[in-house]
């Protein structure tokens, strides 16, 4: 295949992918309401100007009022208020986390794969054992050592999200490195690191893109849960699973202060997970009529 | 050509088309043809021409969405697209049953060799468990399969490629239908196994007294097992002719140039004739061109060609053809 | 089969050791001092002296690892910093609460999970389809505690049907298992759609509706059959993800299992108990792997035990 035949086939390759992602409606609402999200976390301060974490004693427990849109907390703070700026904390986290699996798990499972024999088998047998924590387990022992906190937070969970990216990344090289024009290349005498990042690479893009969107859901739900259990983000700072954690107390007389986090927590990872599915849906061939 | 009058199959202007997302794709455009009893018709063609979905067309083995069939076909005068689900059902595996090409992936691989066979015959024939495993193993024995006991407990993976489209002609012989399709049965096959099985076929079709829709793009297969053959391209039929008269004389510049693709043994020495090849490919489903199809790949291409599509030429009993230069 | 099942044991092995090392490790990564963390910031010098001689901490390190490993064995975990129990002890205490919940979830998970998928795969696009795909992606998108504490409000302190919390009766399962359950369902019945539909578009499935088979037939005993090697796998897998969320159910329900001891010796920084709970959640993880493996080789006969 010539380079350029081969472009034109990912240009088309790409029109028919945007075409039928822009078919598939759940995709799209996905698509609508992560940038809700995005535009939610970026413009907090202008959505709720003034502190989130500053306490009203006066007005706590308040139940959902035209003042107060979803209510307050124990402590009189606005619940809306926090969730707006609890969007930037659980981007944030997102963001890193996804960020420490694809600098550290892409490499990794792409020299695993590209170069086999005892790199590969030594890569393996990490990831193996790592993977025998399921990944919650993982980031929470991980959080034992390290210690609670936001840093702490995104490097357990980002560490816990490595070993699915090697897997993942080592799994696509070993069935593309096999194939004609990877052969060609090498056969030409490319050096490796050309024949990586021109041939494989590119195939491997759309397993990563699909977990990226998927894992950033996942990533968001680890990450509540360590708050909820006083293990994550910590109080004043808003977090979402940290806000339901502290409501739960309070859930025979205030369930709304439970309640609406949890909602943000619920459509934050809906977001990705349908933009995930309908990505999924679109790149991947095998899934084409 | 011993060929009795009734049809056993009629097919009239049958139309198959797929509803994908890239748009409407016509895999069979308006195709005809009769199947007589006891004979073996070839269905000759590229890849992609509409071979093997006229065939699923029969039994509607397409998934309607996104399929749709369109037309009439009538099996002993039985309007096979007026049945419902019941009535179709009874027929496929009993009257009319199907051989396809992959032994490999056409055997399901969790079931062994001699249920999948006994499934069947138990369905159709209302034979007790015991003795459909029994007509299991004398199936297997009819194909040749040795230590078909054995064989009929064995999974599909434990058997060779060659032995597991044996297997799937015992299924498909099981009920004893009138009609099979064999849909390139030795494609995937090495061509010392493909002799074999098609002497097996040419056998056991005289024994059951079968008629076979023979699919193939495989001249050679055709001129072995077929008494009358049919051509298609880009799903229409081009041409049809009793065996002997299309090698002899071929109208449609399609099958002239697939006979030209065809080797032919010593005679390359003496009369310097070289191995052709049709120039281009088959062309892709949404894009078929106007005026005749093959007309983008013919040699013998004329402005009328480009402009209109010819229609059939009825040049005799089962011979016609679909090309400007014969009309 | 026996051989197979030999083969595999020896398999974990290496595994075991790569678990006890990273326990081990667990504890000299910790900033600081293990021995000043584990006697408390009001330790005098001698006290942080005397435990660090009682863990061996001033040995050098491969011995270390040689007793803890050779402790280990002999299921000795210490005793918890917390309440001086045998760690051991503490844990068999928990642990049957623990696996009641995650064996009632995956069976829950399993019988409403698998025919969802089917239900969804072998009608697509219809209404009952697209009730269970957006079913299940709630399902999976939901946060376990959040839907734990909706529960909750719902059914113990709207309606006061069931329990808010504790153990004792199976009213009390019922709620706990149900919220770890729910993203199970929604994962195996996701998974199991995406592979029916799969395993419906292969030449088998064609050859068998080709043999007049009825449709029911080809969908269970020829498409379900295939089906059932991954989907078996899948639930092997979230079983992990049952653990982790065992944590986060126990938590919602005051169930008092190992995921609820593990959140609280992390809270109090009780590093032996720590240890040894992980060591059971990864035991537990490794042992059901192994009984995935061998359903499915029951199941594939594809498999060689050799």
């Amino acid at each position: 295949m010539t380079e350029e035949k081969e472009h034109r086939e990912y240009a088309g390759q790409f029109r028919r992918s945007w075409a039928k992602l822009k078919r598939n409606k759940a995709a799209l609402f996905g698509g609508a309401l992560l940038l809700l999200y995005l535009f939610t976390a970026l413009f907090a301060p202008v959505l709720y100007p003034g502190s989130p974490s500053a306490p009203n004693l006066m007005i706590s427990l308040e139940k959902p009022s035209r003042d107060h849109f979803l209510g307050t907390d124990e402590l009189g703070r606005t619940i809306m208020g926090r969730i707006i700026w609890g969007s930037r904390v659980s981007l944030l986290i997102a963001l890193g986390v996804i960020s420490v699996g694809l600098v550290l798990g892409v490499p990794l499972g792409l020299i695993s794969g590209y170069y086999g024999g005892k790199i590969d088998f030594a890569i393996q047998r990490v990831t193996d054992m790592m993977l025998a924590f399921p990944g919650f387990l993982l980031a929470l022992a991980l959080v034992a050592v390290l210690g609670v906190g936001l840093k702490n937070t995104v490097i357990s969970i980002g560490i816990s999200m490595i070993p699915i990216y090697i897997r993942l990344v080592r799994g696509c090289v070993l069935s593309v490195k096999e194939q004609v024009y990877v052969e060609a290349a090498r056969a030409v005498g490319s050096k490796d690191f050309r024949i990586i990042v021109r041939h494989i690479l590119p195939n491997v893009m759309v397993p990563i893109t699909v977990q990226t969107s998927l894992g950033m859901g996942t990533a968001i739900l680890f990450a509540a849960g360590l708050g909820f259990l006083g293990l994550g983000v910590q109080p004043p700072n808003p977090e979402w699973g940290a806000m339901l954690g502290s409501g739960r107390a309070y859930l025979f007389n205030a369930p709304h202060v439970a309640t609406f986090p949890g909602v943000a927590i619920f459509l934050a990872v809906l977001s990705f997970n349908l933009l995930g599915d309908g990505l999924r849906d679109a790149l991947d061939p095998r899934f084409r009529i | 050509m011993k060929e009795q009058d009734k049809p056993l199959l009629t097919i009239e202007g049958l139309h198959t088309c797929f509803h994908t997302l890239d748009g409407i794709v016509n895999a069979v455009d308006g195709v005809d043809m009769v199947v007589y009893r006891g004979e073996t018709l070839g269905l000759v063609g590229e890849s992609g021409c509409g071979k093997s979905v006229t065939a699923l067309s029969v039994l509607r083995l397409l998934a309607c969405p996104p399929a749709e069939i369109q037309g009439a076909i009538h099996f002993q005068g039985v309007d096979l697209l007026g049945l419902d689900r019941e009535g179709i059902r009874r027929i496929r595996g009993n009257a009319i049953s199907m051989i396809f090409q992959e032994p490999m992936t056409s055997l399901n691989p969790v079931l062994t060799i001699g249920e999948q066979i006994a499934e069947s015959v138990r369905l159709h024939q209302n034979l007790s468990g015991k003795e459909a495993w029994r007509w299991a193993e004398t199936m297997l024995e009819m194909v040749q399969i040795p230590g078909p006991k054995q064989r009929a407990k064995d999974y599909p993976h434990k058997l060779s490629g060659g032995m597991r489209q044996r297997a799937m002609i015992a299924m498909a012989l099981s009920c004893n239908p009138q009609l099979i399709f064999a849909d390139e049965p030795t494609t995937a096959l090495d061509v010392t196994i493909q002799a074999q099985i098609l002497n097996l076929m040419q056998d056991l079709k005289q024994e059951f007294h079968t008629s076979i829709v023979l699919i193939t793009h495989d001249l050679g297969v055709i001129a072995e097992m077929a008494s009358r053959v049919i051509v298609m391209y880009a799903g229409q039929v081009v041409e049809e002719a009793p065996v002997r008269e299309l090698f002899k004389n071929p109208r449609h510049p399609y099958t002239q140039g697939l006979l030209g693709s065809v080797p032919v043994i010593g005679k390359k020495a003496k009369m310097g004739r070289r191995l052709q090849e049709i120039p281009g490919v088959v062309p892709g489903p949404l894009e078929t061109p106007g005026g005749c199809r093959f007309h983008p790949r013919c040699p013998k291409v004329a402005d009328l060609c480009r402009r209109e599509a010819p229609l059939e030429t009825v040049l005799g009993e089962h011979r016609r053809v679909r090309c400007w230069l014969a009309a | 089969m026996f051989q197979y099942v030999i083969k595999r044991l020896v398999f974990t092995i290496p595994v075991l050791i790569g678990i006890s090392l990273l326990l081990f490790f667990m504890l000299r990564m910790l900033p600081g001092d293990p021995a000043q963390v584990l006697a408390g910031q009001m330790a005098t010098p001698e006290e942080v002296e005397n435990i660090r001689r009682q863990l061996g901490l001033d040995r050098p390190i491969h011995v270390q690892y040689a007793v803890f490993f050779s402790r280990l064995v002999q299921f000795d975990l210490g005793r918890s910093a917390r309440t001086q129990n045998p760690v051991t002890r503490e844990i068999w205490a928990r642990l049957p609460n623990t696996v009641l919940l995650a064996v009632v979830a995956i069976t829950l998970a399993c019988l409403f999970g698998i025919p969802a998928g089917i239900v969804s795969a072998v009608r697509p696009y219809t209404w009952m389809d697209y009730l269970v795909t957006s079913a299940a992606l709630f399902g999976i998108s939901m946060p376990v505690f959040w839907l734990g504490l909706m529960l909750v409000v719902v059914f113990s302190i709207l309606l006061q049907w069931l329990p808010a919390g504790g153990t004792g009766s199976w009213k009390h399962v019922i709620l706990p298992s149900v919220t770890l359950a729910s993203f199970v369902i929604a994962f195996i019945a996701r998974m199991t759609r995406s592979t029916m539909m799969e395993v419906l578009s292969q030449d088998y499935t064609t050859t068998a509706r080709s043999k007049g088979l009825k449709e029911e037939v080809v969908i269970v005993k020829h498409a379900l059959k295939n089906a059932l090697i991954p989907i078996i796998t899948v639930v092997g897998l979230q079983f992990g993800l049952l653990l982790g969320g065992a944590v986060l159910t126990e938590t919602v329900f005051a169930w008092p299992g190992l995921g609820r001891l593990i959140v609280d010796s992390i809270l109090a920084r009780d590093y032996p108990m720590i240890q040894g709970a992980i060591l059971v959640f990864g035991l537990l993880y490794i042992f059901v792997n192994l009984v995935t493996d061998l359903l499915y080789a029951c199941v594939d006969p594809r498999i060689r035990y050799d």
